[in-house]
This record gives C-alpha cells, sequence and structure tokens, in this order.
C-alpha cells in the first residue's frame, strides 16, 4: 500500500487549512477532494468572519479573494404584514482590519487549494473516497476507488454528512434535529447598483438577516450578502422543522415566496439569477461535536459539527479554518514524536479547547435548545413590527399617550406567564 | 423561474451510474409521511403514475436533506463518484 504522513479525506476550508500547515512543516500531504475542483461541491451564505482567524496563517488573508468587507449589518424581523428592520452602520465594522468578508466558496477554496500546492502539498481533485480504512481501533488510511493509500494519520474533512466516518463509527449518522438546510441564489448586479441599494462606499458590503415570516414560522431565517458584482439570497431552515409544520411546505417555495415579499423585490429588481445551490449545515451545537482524535484519525470542520448559528450571527468557515490549522500542529507534533497513536494526537483537542472554537461553542451551548422554540420565528417578530405600527400610526380617532401604546402592547405582547418565561429562558444565550 | 429552470442554470457532470436510489417496497409500505417529497430543495421526489417513490438524480444539489430526513432508512445514498454531480462555480 503507497504510504504517505497525512492523508485528508475532503478539499474544503477545514482539509485545505490542515493541508497548508503541514505542507508548510514540509510533511507529505494529500488531499483528496471528489470535485471537479475544491470548492466544487461547497456552499456558503455567505460570509468569514476573519478577526477569530486573522492571526492563524497571518501572511495568507492579504491575497485571499474575498468579495466585500462587512461594513453594514442588518436585520428584519417579519411579521404578518409588517416588519421592522434595524440597520447597523458602525465605524468599527468600516475600518480596517474589517472583522468579517462576504466570500463565494468556489473562488475562495480555489485559492486556498493553490496555496496548498505552492507549499508542496498535493491535492488531489475528482476523486471519492469511498471508504475510510481501519484496522482494530486504528484508521490506517483510505480506499478511493480501486486505491488503497495509507497513512500516519487521516484528517477526517468530509463534510457535514459525515457518511464515511459514521459508516465505520467514528461520529453518529446525521440527525435532522440537528441539521438545518441552506439554500440560495446567486444574483448578479452591478457593482454599483449593490453600493446604491445598499447605502455602501466602494468595496464595501452589506449581511442582512431575516426572520419571521420569511420561513412561515419555520426555525431558521432568510439572508442576503453582497457580493462583489452579484447578491447570494437564500435561507435557512430547520430540517425538523419542516416536518414538524403541519401544513407542509416545498422548500424551494420558500425562497420565491421570499423574494416576491414587498422588502426584498426592490432589493433583487434587475438582478441575473446565475446559481442555485444547496447545503446541509450542522446545528446541533457542542453536545454534538463528536470524540475529535483517536488513533490516527482527527476531525475538523463540519465533519466534527464546528458550526454554530447565534441568530444575528452564523458561523462556520472560521471553525473550519481554525481546526485545520490546529489540527496540522497536532499532527506535526505526533509525526516528530512517532507517536500519532490517540495519546500522541490528544493535543488536537486540547487546543481546540483553549481556543475560540470549542469556548464559542461552549458559550453557546443553550442556542439550539431556545431555537427549538416556534415563538421565535412566528410571535416576536410580529409583537415588534405589531407595536412599532402601533405608534406610528395616527387614526380618525384621538391618539393615545406614547407612554399608554407602549405600555399597552408591552403587556400584551410580553407580560404573559409564557412570554416572560420564554425571555427568561433567553437569559442563558 | 420555476424550480427545472433554476437547476438549468448549475452546472451537472451526470453520471450513468445513480448514486441515489429508493427502497420502493420500504418507501410504500412504511413510510406515511414521504418528507423527502417536500424538503429537497431541489424538488427531485415525484410520486410516479403507479404510486411509487422516484428520483431525478441526475438534478441532485448533494447536500443530503432527503437522506437525513428519510426515518425508515428507505434511500441508498452516497456521493456521486469524483468528477461527476454538480460542480458550483460560485458557491
Amino acid at each position: 500500500m503507497e504510504k504517505v504522513d497525512c492523508i485528508i479525506v475532503g478539499g474544503g476550508l477545514a482539509g485545505l487549512s490542515a493541508a497548508y500547515g503541514l505542507a508548510s512543516e514540509g510533511l507529505e500531504v494529500m488531499v483528496v477532494e471528489r470535485g471537479d475542483y475544491s470548492g466544487a461541491k461547497n456552499v456558503t451564505g455567505g460570509r468569514l468572519y476573519l478577526s477569530p482567524i486573522r492571526d492563524i496563517y497571518p501572511e495568507l488573508w492579504e491575497s485571499a479573494p474575498f468579495e466585500r468587507p462587512v461594513t453594514r449589518e442588518l436585520v428584519t424581523l417579519m411579521g404578518d404584514g409588517a416588519s421592522t428592520t434595524l440597520e447597523l452602520a458602525s465605524d468599527c465594522f468600516a475600518t480596517a482590519p474589517y472583522q468579517s468578508y462576504t466570500v463565494l466558496r468556489a473562488r475562495l477554496d480555489q485559492w486556498l487549494a493553490d496555496q496548498v500546492m505552492e507549499k508542496g502539498g498535493m491535492v488531489i481533485t475528482k476523486n471519492r473516497v469511498d471508504e475510510i480504512l481501519v484496522e482494530g481501533s486504528k484508521v490506517i488510511g483510505i480506499r478511493a476507488g480501486a486505491d488503497d493509500i495509507g497513512a500516519d494519520v487521516t484528517i477526517i474533512a468530509e463534510g457535514v454528512l459525515g457518511l464515511l466516518s459514521s459508516k465505520v463509527g467514528l461520529r453518529e449518522e446525521p440527525l435532522a434535529r440537528d441539521h438545518a438546510l441552506g439554500y440560495k441564489e446567486i444574483l448578479e448586479l452591478p457593482s454599483s447598483v449593490i453600493q446604491d441599494r445598499w447605502h455602501l462606499n466602494e468595496g464595501e458590503g452589506a449581511a442582512h438577516l431575516f426572520m419571521g415570516e420569511v420561513t412561515k414560522g419555520m426555525m431558521g431565517g432568510g439572508f442576503l450578502y453582497t457580493n462583489k458584482d452579484s447578491i447570494s439570497l437564500g435561507i435557512v431552515v430547520g430540517m425538523s422543522a419542516m416536518r414538524e409544520r403541519k401544513e407542509k411546505i416545498e422548500s424551494h417555495t420558500l425562497l420565491d415566496a421570499f423574494k416576491e415579499l414587498p422588502q426584498i423585490r426592490p432589493l433583487v429588481e434587475g438582478g441575473t439569477l446565475v446559481e442555485y445551490s444547496a447545503h446541509a449545515i450542522p446545528e446541533g451545537g457542542i453536545a454534538k461535536v463528536p470524540k475529535l482524535f483517536g488513533d490516527g484519525y482527527l476531525m475538523v470542520g463540519d465533519a466534527a459539527g464546528l458550526a454554530l448559528n447565534a441568530l444575528l450571527t452564523v458561523r462556520g468557515m472560521d471553525f473550519a479554518i481554525a481546526s485545520g490549522f490546529y489540527a496540522a500542529r497536532a499532527v506535526a507534533d505526533a509525526k516528530s514524536r512517532g507517536d500519532c497513536s490517540a495519546a500522541g494526537l490528544a493535543q488536537y483537542e486540547q487546543s481546540l479547547r483553549s481556543s475560540f472554537v470549542l469556548k464559542d461553542l461552549e458559550t453557546a451551548k443553550d442556542i439550539p435548545h431556545i431555537m427549538e422554540n416556534p415563538r421565535l420565528f412566528t410571535h416576536y417578530p410580529q409583537a415588534v413590527s405589531g407595536l412599532l405600527e402601533k405608534l406610528y400610526t395616527i387614526g380618525p380617532h384621538p391618539s393615545q399617550k406614547l407612554s399608554s401604546t407602549v405600555i399597552g402592547g408591552v403587556r400584551k405582547d410580553f407580560m404573559n406567564a409564557r412570554t416572560l418565561k420564554e425571555l427568561y429562558a433567553m437569559r442563558k444565550i | 423561474m420555476n424550480i427545472e429552470a433554476k437547476l438549468g442554470l448549475d452546472v451537472f457532470k451526470i453520471d450513468k451510474e445513480r448514486h441515489i436510489t429508493i427502497d420502493v417496497e420500504v418507501c410504500n409500505r412504511v413510510c406515511t409521511d414521504k418528507a423527502c417529497l417536500y424538503v429537497c430543495p431541489a424538488h427531485l421526489y415525484e410520486i410516479d403514475d403507479q404510486g411509487n417513490n422516484t428520483v431525478n438524480f441526475e438534478g441532485c444539489l448533494e447536500c443530503g436533506t432527503c437522506l437525513i430526513s428519510c426515518d425508515h432508512r428507505a434511500l441508498e445514498w452516497h456521493y456521486p463518484r469524483g468528477e461527476y454531480g454538480v460542480q458550483y462555480r460560485m458557491g
């Protein structure tokens, strides 16, 4: 059996980040990617938070093909017939170094694959890994087509579904309740139109999230990110939520309905649809992170459930890149000590625990549970917009005092036992 | 734009070998919900004239939502072979 120092299953951001680290250390590393190129099978909403990973591979980011730095944050709470938008334009987001960028995966991942190859790493595309080879309790390599390839360490970066690792018992099969479906359209628009529509200076970008009516009360939301010459417009919806809704909705029609909303139509007007994509998203939180290492293997990125939907911030790619980085360090270290057993690789989990990756997931441990409450996507967006609607209304009858309207609205929609209990539970997020 | 037209914008390299197979017997006998019919964002599942569930695997976006949502394990689902299936140009 042919053998290399390290095989990486999957050439997405987590796998490529690990490969870059290992190739930089001079190790023999082989990434096996099933797409025609890295990124061919990957989808993001999306934005990458660069702040947490800027110091990881600091030399890399200058040349990265980011779309736009996000300088404007918007969130819309959509009720039925009324919606409220909060727009944050902050100097600190509009000043370099920027905390986050919109990205397109086919571009970003291909670029990172190029950086890996420049460092001497191998990226084999158009090849599907069929099997993770296990001997006793030890992962010894992979099978791809007719080829068995051995490795001292196999880094599992196969993505959210974890089909290969669950087959050999390294993690659970994915469950609906821990996953969301994300899907989107890319609509081309001239750069100048994007800047006009979202009140942006040249080159700057906006991120806009939507909660409420957009998912017809199901857990999830809508998103809109501005790229250089296009926008990414899509929906994230909980897989269980789709099942539990009494009147089933064909998922693809939600996006069409979203585009037709009076608030959205003028934003997408004139856009040319160029691509439609979909991907599963891990949303189980830290409780669903599998065992991260064992004899001869490590798990990184989505395959390890390293993603975090905290309503206003949605992350995964920064975790992927960071976990790849720490995986590379652990493998390089284990190789130098000649111990690629679980004990030799244990440093990987320790470094994730002391980094933002597992710390942020730990901090957010109650969020998945809170988000299971459908009223977060029905009652609250409606109540906020309903109250504001009253405050802005001048009718044929004499008006109430402003304070009476507020108190009346708050009392009706927020001061009941159920809502107070829910708001109390939200203290945990 | 309807869903078929949307899929028509994507690049697919279609394999002769199908990567999704429905166990029609299990699907017919056990499954009442047929979640695949409405969760699939590409709308690939359809009940045919004989009342059997079918899948147009050629337009698969490879998200795996149908697989995750099938409580009865009536789907045999794996990724398409290397270099086949959807190839996102933007992602």
